[in-house]
């Protein structure tokens, strides 16, 4: 095997095999999605007006936001993981080890996205649970925008952890990166209609473009084809060019911040 | 390369430098270490010798000067230098969610080893450290020093002809820091692989071949533990008196005998024939307008310790802790190695 390769391998079948080992964490994972959609969505979904006609519960319009969320925070963590491993973790003994610095932030997003897409797969089981049903040629497409939508959270990661020295700043990124993503995306309530400012910053988030195309692809056949279309931010194809063109944004600085040396 | 001495020397440094912001860390040091030899840097917390490890194991970018290290120079051919350096941290560097086996594996995939040498080196090397029983267990069951005996075998998978141990036994209770040390003999006498490592600990600093004293980012003394504590001169005698300073001003006047004031405020004479001198000292206190009480005296030959005070004026003690350490606490409270949340 080329000693790229090898690198690339070592990192990312390290987080996968760490991830594997510890399955308390994967189950204490799923608590904050579960929460969300049967009890926010649960609680909040009888006073709302009805959605699409009433052929559609706020449970299931949160649903994929909740996919979407998972892979958000699932990718940033992992990311995010490498300012404590740097210091007092594995990734020292990465970092003097003869290998290219690219191909080891490389791996680390291959191996936080392919985590983050593996936890939005266990919230996207619970479909039925909801009344949502999701073939396999719907399950794929999730999957794939799961894992663009990971790879560009987890490049966002790495660039936001690539200088940092300590876990200090980890408040901030949360709340003033994470959450307002997250709530700016579109997940927990429909970006049409909303006030222009709001429209506006949600139109340069990068996850508003995941959420979206997830939208489309896991309610089809649930939801009337009009009352999807009135939903439709984008097509999907504009969302998923939107995205890759977010992931090289993303991907390009951080990878140069991570490989330069101290 | 080969120096005027005939000797090879596997690393040497020419006026390294390295500046944080204003701070220098490292004040144009220059020394080099010779094949197969142990070489000590001593110094208290935050005298520069965690940040000359990591110029010379290319973790840092030297603000000046030059280092080369089996030949590379490590600010220009990092890859190289990376290739034939093994590197023991301060931390440990292992991740403890996986077992010591894959932890080996993962190093020699770094590393490039191919899956023969592994085999055949990693038995050989994990015997050497008295693991291989442990050998599938996950890293987190391990004590601290088995930790430790698993990062020297890991450091050497790759056949380096350096060793860099930073604090290798920090942390560490007397009796494993023993231990980490029969191993370490062990190996050099096994194989030839040159060592350089950083210590605070004065006992440890004897197992070195050469130390060179360091304080405030400058070396302030390279020699041989038994010719650095030459430098004290003689023995060092230690007194509790009724008034240490009259006793030492009588010193002086009497003996021409100057003297120094130790960490617990003893009153402490270097002096060759220490045995000889002790009644006169007693006799000379005991004279005179006022005589001084001695409530104690010590004997003994000079320690290393004495000698780092001789030259730098101050005790190695353990510093305040910096945010370093206090992330590293915090680190061991909520257990270690990036936890995801």
């Amino acid at each position: 095997m080329n000693h790229h390769l090898k690198t690339f391998y070592t990192i990312w079948s390290r987080d996968i095999i760490r991830f594997s080992r510890n399955r308390g964490r994967i189950v204490a994972s799923m608590a904050t999605p579960v929460l969300f959609l049967f009890v926010f969505g649960g609680g909040l979904g009888p006073s709302m007006a009805p959605m699409a006609g009433g052929s559609l519960s706020f449970e299931q319009f949160m649903f994929p936001g909740v996919i979407a969320m998972t892979v958000l925070f699932t990718a940033v963590f992992a990311a995010v993981s490498i300012v404590w491993d740097r210091e007092f973790g594995f990734l020292k003994e990465v970092m003097v080890a003869p290998v290219s610095r690219r191909v080891v932030a490389l791996g680390k997003v291959a191996g936080g996205s392919t985590l983050a897409m593996f936890q939005g797969l266990l919230i996207l089981i619970l479909a039925p649970l909801l009344g949502i049903s999701i073939t396999f040629e719907q399950a794929v497409y999730l999957l794939l925008l799961m894992l663009l939508l990971a790879g560009v959270m987890s490049a966002l990661g790495i660039l936001v952890a690539a200088r940092q020295r300590s876990m200090e700043g980890f408040q901030v990124i949360m709340n003033f990166i994470m959450l307002p993503m997250l709530f700016l995306s579109g997940a927990f309530f429909p970006l049409t209609g909303v006030p222009v400012w709001m429209e506006a910053l949600a139109n340069i988030n990068p996850v508003s473009y995941g959420v979206d195309p997830m939208r489309q692809v896991a309610l089809r056949g649930s939801v009337p084809e009009a009352f999807l279309d009135a939903m439709r931010l984008h097509p999907i194809a504009v969302d998923v060019v939107v995205m890759l063109a977010f992931g090289a944004i993303f991907l390009v600085p951080a990878i140069w911040l991570f490989s330069k040396q101290d | 390369m080969v120096n005027s001495h005939g000797h090879m020397d596997t690393i040497q440094v020419n006026k390294l430098v390295r500046n944080f912001d204003d701070f220098r860390a490292v004040n144009e040091i220059s020394f080099e270490v010779h094949e197969s030899e142990i070489f000590g840097f001593l110094g208290p917390n935050g005298a520069g010798k965690t940040t000359t490890i990591n110029m010379l194991c290319t973790l840092l970018r030297p603000t000046g000067g030059s280092a080369q290290v089996n030949g590379f120079d490590v600010s220009s051919q990092q890859s190289q230098v990376r290739s034939s350096i093994g590197i023991i941290f301060q931390d440990p560097s292992l991740d403890e969610e996986l077992t010591a086996h894959e932890n080996m594996r993962f190093h020699a995939m770094l590393y490039d080893v191919s899956r023969e040498d592994f085999k055949r080196r990693s038995e050989e090397l994990i015997e050497m450290v008295d693991l291989t029983d442990k050998l599938g267990d996950q890293v987190r069951t391990y004590s601290g020093g088995m930790k430790r005996r698993l990062e020297i075998a890991r450091g050497l998978l790759h056949r380096p002809r350096v060793l860099f141990l930073d604090e290798p036994t920090l942390g560490l209770d007397p009796q494993t820091r023993r231990h980490i040390w029969q191993y370490l003999r062990k190996l050099r006498e096994q194989r030839e692989v040159t060592m350089f490592m950083t210590t605070h600990y004065m006992d440890e600093a004897e197992n070195c071949n050469r130390i060179a004293i360091i304080d405030h980012g400058e070396i302030v003394a390279i020699d041989t533990p038994a010719n650095l504590k030459e430098r004290v001169g003689g023995d060092i005698i230690t007194l509790r008196t009724s008034d240490n300073e009259l006793a030492s001003e009588r010193l002086i006047q009497v003996h021409r005998v100057e003297t120094r004031t130790g960490p617990e405020g003893q009153l402490i004479v270097e002096i060759d024939r220490g045995d000889q001198f002790i009644p006169k000292i007693i006799e000379t206190f005991s004279k005179g307008s006022k005589p001084i009480e001695v409530q104690s005296v010590s004997l003994r030959q000079p320690t290393l310790e004495d000698v780092f005070i001789k030259l730098t004026g101050h005790a190695i003690r353990e510093e305040e802790a910096d945010t370093k350490s206090q992330m590293r606490q915090r680190g061991r409270m909520f257990g270690r190695s990036g936890r995801r949340p």
